[in-house]
């Protein structure tokens, strides 16, 4: 059994060697080179733009404007589409865009020879703009008489929902109450994937083919379809290895311009490799979170009721929109279980960047916000915040009626005790009780709350197939995508279990190929190693049922007796080895009498959901006079059920970790408030943290099988990202006494809140 | 892919001479690790360039007969902090240009490009002020000198004309003889940043270590071009040995900083760390000379 090993990544040696082919290494070197002209107003209309000059230039093949276009809005958003034309995601794009709703949006392409001469004809298209006003704060943006971005929908309101339990507005009104109340802010970041996104197109017979760096390949073709305009099938859509994503490139992001001006230049191979600027700007960012809690508790602290205002910074379109700020008020709303709560939230339109998916999906902020709360509570009421947590977190036994998830285990208190038992808790807590001086330390603390998969939400549904070769191996294909998280690897230990054939038997296909591999939806709210798992099991029996009946004829003894363990056939009455699964494969391909292919294709449709629960302990140093703020120890513990490969669920927790951090410390996309221009849009000046930002990231597992799981195994991808930042924040609490309600943690921010505070 | 019109290679300086006066529009490059961001961002799309990196005769690190330290400009930022005159005689150079970006920029990056460019934030910079580095310039009339202080025109603006070369930085004996030196770089990351505000202090004790003989400040981004604070030096300079020296001295260098408000720092917050720089470099320098404080 090779599950819950920590064998090699299956692309190990390829990554490593520089042997595995990402889009940019596939694409000819005959193709032509797009560029595109970014916006530079926030807000207005492209009145026109004179393409003389640009034209001029030797070189350049075709001009696209936003005057030439179709008129076809489509959606981005990675979501399996919906039949439900009520639950469709909102279709706002247009190829080019002729009303500019942000600093950087997409209003001409040049198609050229090679990438100098594309810059350049860019360089030389001449526009002319009607500048509107424009508004970068969701707040504002919701207020009467601010800049409208769409139409149709009023106040910039892309929605509004709302949450409600019990009766909160009689419930206050008990005597006694104490109300605290906090305003927790997030800022807009960036994914920062190593590659940028990058695609290429070309045409033949009618059918575009493209090939993208995205986490979403089905999806995607489907999105190219619709902005076209064509039958989804004239479209095919390849996946190579690609080089990070982290929700980003679950949109589709230039993959339908690409086959767009692929159709104006005949079919010719054109290729749209994006810039780390574009990236940060014209890519997607994650949604900046405003919240508003408000509690009523008792002196004990229990919690009587709770409301909470979430106020989500969509940008110029609405990709993922509403789906962010909706996860997070249903963490709010079940982490800690209140019998009276509202929770009012909305996602607004602003002239910034389009907000989509980022890894943890509207978690992060929302776990800035309710930790960093109950910290605040802990605190004002005299009671130590572990000992807080334990009363009045989610208990064992919860249920969610809406995705039908259960709490079974005390997962939250197991994890909580290996954070402490790391950090030395107990004892530092007493140690930096009473501080004084310039430089301080402190401990803190974070849970998280996060589910697995998208059900019952969004459809959830795997498909795998399994073809078998002469020598006993097989070829295990897969709709979800390795995005440099280690799903190759994952799901071939469970297909060489499930089947019963040795680990270096399974070779995984990793590229999709959407004209070839079976239907499955991509890389996305941490669902893969869930919903694979049900698919290659059930495909596996297929197989598997069918090479036992081969072997019945072969070997002459009844089904109930055999059995395919580690490649061999064995009698399971005597455990002998009747044969080889490759002897028996061969002769089934290539008998006289009775040849068959043996190959097996299945889809499981998914109709549960889990749990996936831990917490983050950070220990700091914080320097008041510089104003910084330094991360000595951290540690995430999880319980993501039973881990299928060790050592790459530590890895994607380290992963997870840093991004944590940087989410914390120094991350924050900033936009020029007088002209909308984003202003640090390159990794020099937007504080991705580095290695030397980091101390040792330690990582521990708490591994309760989950029983709807084939595997036991949950959600892990995103959850890791959840509980750095209020971890943090809650040290530098401890270790200065000053709660810093807004994320990054940075210099500038402990500077203003130090002198505030009466310590600088 | 670059937006170069020509690329010329010089062999020599007085070949780089020659090649810059045939071409009135090329610029210098080096390393490149400066020139070609800017000619990928646009701003030099399209140049021509004269390349001087080459020209080995620019590269290294010696002592002149007079015990004066000769670092010519192509000398890279790994090679002069793994340097063994460097590390004996001003190891604070070393250690600041060691805060440059990451480990690729430092091999490829040099101590000419970075004082050439005439940037407020160049970690070479304020060390070299605070050490009154001398630059020697080559150009079609020969070779002249010049005080690192005056090199340093305005804001990425040096006196450099367009046909001339920087052949070396000098650094006399009496600048460096007996001082110990600490550089504090204070940015927004640990690695792979610019400084929001760089300080360089060098002192001089008496021989019980009670007394600053001579105490020496520079700063990087606390103005348009690197800065000297001479009000924080004539604080310290005779003064014994003791933390209202150290404070003194800290608090006069805020009358000689200009530092502006930019989205990436306010004047506010750079002020801040003026004073509290000042006072953390000059306490580590007195620690490197013997000092207790």
């Amino acid at each position: 059994m090779v599950v819950g090993k920590s064998v090699k990544r299956v692309d190990a040696f390829d990554k490593v060697t520089g042997r595995a082919r990402y889009t940019d290494d596939m694409a000819d070197r005959s193709a032509y080179i797009v560029k595109i002209l970014h916006s530079t107003i926030a807000h207005g209309y492209v009145k026109s733009i004179d393409k003389t000059e640009a034209e001029k230039i030797d070189g350049v093949i075709y001009i696209a404007t936003c005057f030439d276009v179709p008129n076809l809005p489509f959606p981005t958003a990675g979501h399996p589409w919906s039949t439900d034309p009520h639950h469709q995601d909102i279709a706002d794009r247009l190829l080019l865009n002729r009303h500019v709703r942000y600093y950087g949006d997409d209003i001409a392409a040049v198609v050229a020879r090679d990438e100098v001469t594309a810059t350049r004809a860019v360089r030389a298209l001449k526009v002319e703009y009607e500048e509107l006003p424009f508004v970068l704060d969701p707040i504002q943006s919701m207020q009467d008489g601010a800049p409208q971005l769409h139409e149709e929908f009023q106040n910039n309101i892309l929605a509004h929902t709302r949450l409600s339990d019990g009766n909160y507005a009689e419930a206050i009104t008990e005597e006694g109450l104490i109300r605290i109340e906090g305003w927790y802010r997030t800022p807009t970041v960036q994914h920062c994937h190593i590659e940028n996104h990058i695609c290429f197109a070309s045409a033949e017979s009618g059918k575009i083919t493209v090939v993208s760096s995205t986490q979403i390949p089905h999806i995607v073709r489907r999105v190219v379809g619709q902005a076209l305009g064509i039958p989804w099938g004239n479209v095919r859509l390849i996946k190579p290895y690609i080089g990070g994503g982290f929700g980003n490139k679950q949109d589709a992001l230039y993959e339908p311009l690409c086959a767009y001006l692929c159709t104006k230049v005949g079919g010719r191979l054109v290729k749209l490799d994006v810039s780390r600027e574009e990236t940060f700007v014209s890519n997607r960012v994650r949604h900046a979170i405003q919240f508003h809690l408000i509690s009523w508790l008792r002196k004990d602290g229990s919690i009587v009721a709770r409301k909470a205002e979430c106020f989500s910074n969509q940008g110029a379109y609405a990709s993922h929109g509403h789906g962010i700020a909706a996860k997070g008020g249903g963490a709010i709303r079940q982490l800690y279980p209140t019998p009276n709560f509202e929770c009012d939230m909305y996602t607004v339109y602003t002239n910034t960047p389009a907000s989509g998916a980022m890894r943890g999906y509207g978690i992060p902020q929302a776990m800035f916000a309710l930790e960093s709360h109950t910290d605040d509570i802990a605190k004002q009421l005299g009671i130590e915040p572990i000992e807080y947590r334990r009363k009045y977190m989610m208990p064992v036994g919860y249920f969610d009626p809406f995705s039908k998830n259960v709490n079974y285990f005390d997962s939250l208190n197991q994890c909580i005790e290996k954070g402490k038992a790391y950090i030395d808790w107990d004892n530092k807590r007493k140690a930096y009780a009473n501080q004084t001086g310039d430089i301080r330390r402190g401990v803190g603390m974070a849970i998280f709350w996060y589910n697995t998969a998208v059900w019952p939400i969004s459809l959830e549904s795997c498909s795998c197939r399994m073809v078998l070769n002469q020598d006993g191996t097989l070829q295990l294909q897969l709709g979800e995508t390795e995005i440099g998280q280690g799903a190759d690897t994952a799901f071939s230990q469970m297909a060489a279990d499930a089947v019963g054939v040795p680990f270096e038997a399974v070779h995984i296909i990793s590229t999709q190929d959407t004209d070839i591999t079976p239907f499955g939806t991509g890389a996305y709210a941490s669902r893969q190693t869930y919903v694979a798992g049900f698919a290659i099991k059930q495909t596996a029996d297929i197989l598997r049922e069918k090479i036992l009946a081969y072997a019945h004829k072969l070997y002459r003894m009844p089904v109930a007796l055999i059995d395919l363990i580690g490649g061999n056939i064995i009698r399971k009455s005597d455990g002998q080895v009747l044969g080889t699964l490759g002897e028996l494969a061969t002769e089934a391909l290539y008998s006289l009498t009775d040849s068959i292919h043996l190959t097996a294709e299945s889809t499981y449709q998914i109709k549960s959901n889990a749990y996936s629960l831990g917490c983050c302990f950070a220990e700091v140093e914080v320097d008041i006079p510089l104003c910084k703020a330094k991360l000595l120890k951290i540690i995430n513990v999880h319980d993501c059920g039973t881990l299928i490969n060790p050592a790459l669920a530590e890895a994607q927790v380290h992963g997870g970790m840093s991004m944590g951090i940087g989410y914390g410390l120094s991350e924050q996309l900033l936009f020029d408030e007088r002209t909308g221009r984003p202003l640090n849009n390159n990794l020099l000046d937007y504080k991705l943290s580095t290695m030397m930002d980091h101390p040792d990231l330690k990582t521990e597992f708490v591994e309760n099988p989950e029983p709807t799981s084939a595997y036991g195994t949950k959600a892990l991808g995103e959850p890791p990202a959840t509980p750095c930042a209020p971890a943090i924040r809650n040290a530098i609490l401890q270790a200065t006494g000053v709660a810093i309600n807004q994320i990054p943690m940075n210099p500038h921010v402990l500077f203003a809140r130090f002198r505030e505070e009466g310590l600088l | 892919m670059y937006d170069m019109k020509a690329l010329y290679e010089a062999t020599s300086v007085e070949d780089a001479i020659r090649l810059l006066t045939e071409h009135p529009d090329a610029k210098i490059i080096a390393g490149g690790s400066d020139v070609l961001i800017k000619m990928r961002e646009g701003k030099l799309a399209g140049a021509e360039l004269v390349s001087i990196y080459k020209i080995d005769a620019l590269r290294g690190i010696s002592m002149d007969p007079d015990g004066t330290i000769r670092i010519r400009p192509l000398t890279s930022f790994s090679h002069i902090t793994r340097d063994p005159i460097i590390q004996q005689h001003i190891n604070v150079l070393g250690e600041a240009v060691d805060m440059v970006g990451g480990p690729q920029i430092r091999n490829i990056g040099t101590i000419g490009g970075n004082t050439c460019n005439g940037v407020t934030s160049a970690d070479s910079a304020s060390t070299l002020h605070a050490y009154d580095a001398i630059m020697v310039i080559q150009g079609p009339d020969g070779v002249r000198e010049k005080p690192i202080r005056e090199f340093y025109l305005s804001a990425g603006k040096v006196d450099l004309r367009h046909n001339e070369v920087l052949t070396a930085i000098l650094i006399r004996k009496e600048s460096y003889e007996g001082f110990q030196g600490h550089y504090i770089k204070y940015a927004m990351r640990n690695a792979m940043d610019i400084a929001t505000l760089g300080c360089s202090v060098n002192c001089k004790l008496s021989e019980d270590r009670k007394t600053i003989l001579d105490a020496r400040i520079a700063y990087g981004v606390a103005g348009p071009v690197p800065m000297r604070a001479p009000s924080a030096e004539a604080a310290a300079k005779g003064q014994p040995v003791c933390p209202e020296t150290v404070e003194a001295f800290a608090k006069a260098a805020l009358n000689d900083v200009n530092p502006r408000t930019s989205w990436r720092a306010s004047k506010e917050f750079r002020m801040n760390l003026v004073e509290q720089l000042a006072k953390r470099a000059l306490k580590e320098a007195i620690r490197l000379n013997g000092g207790e404080i």
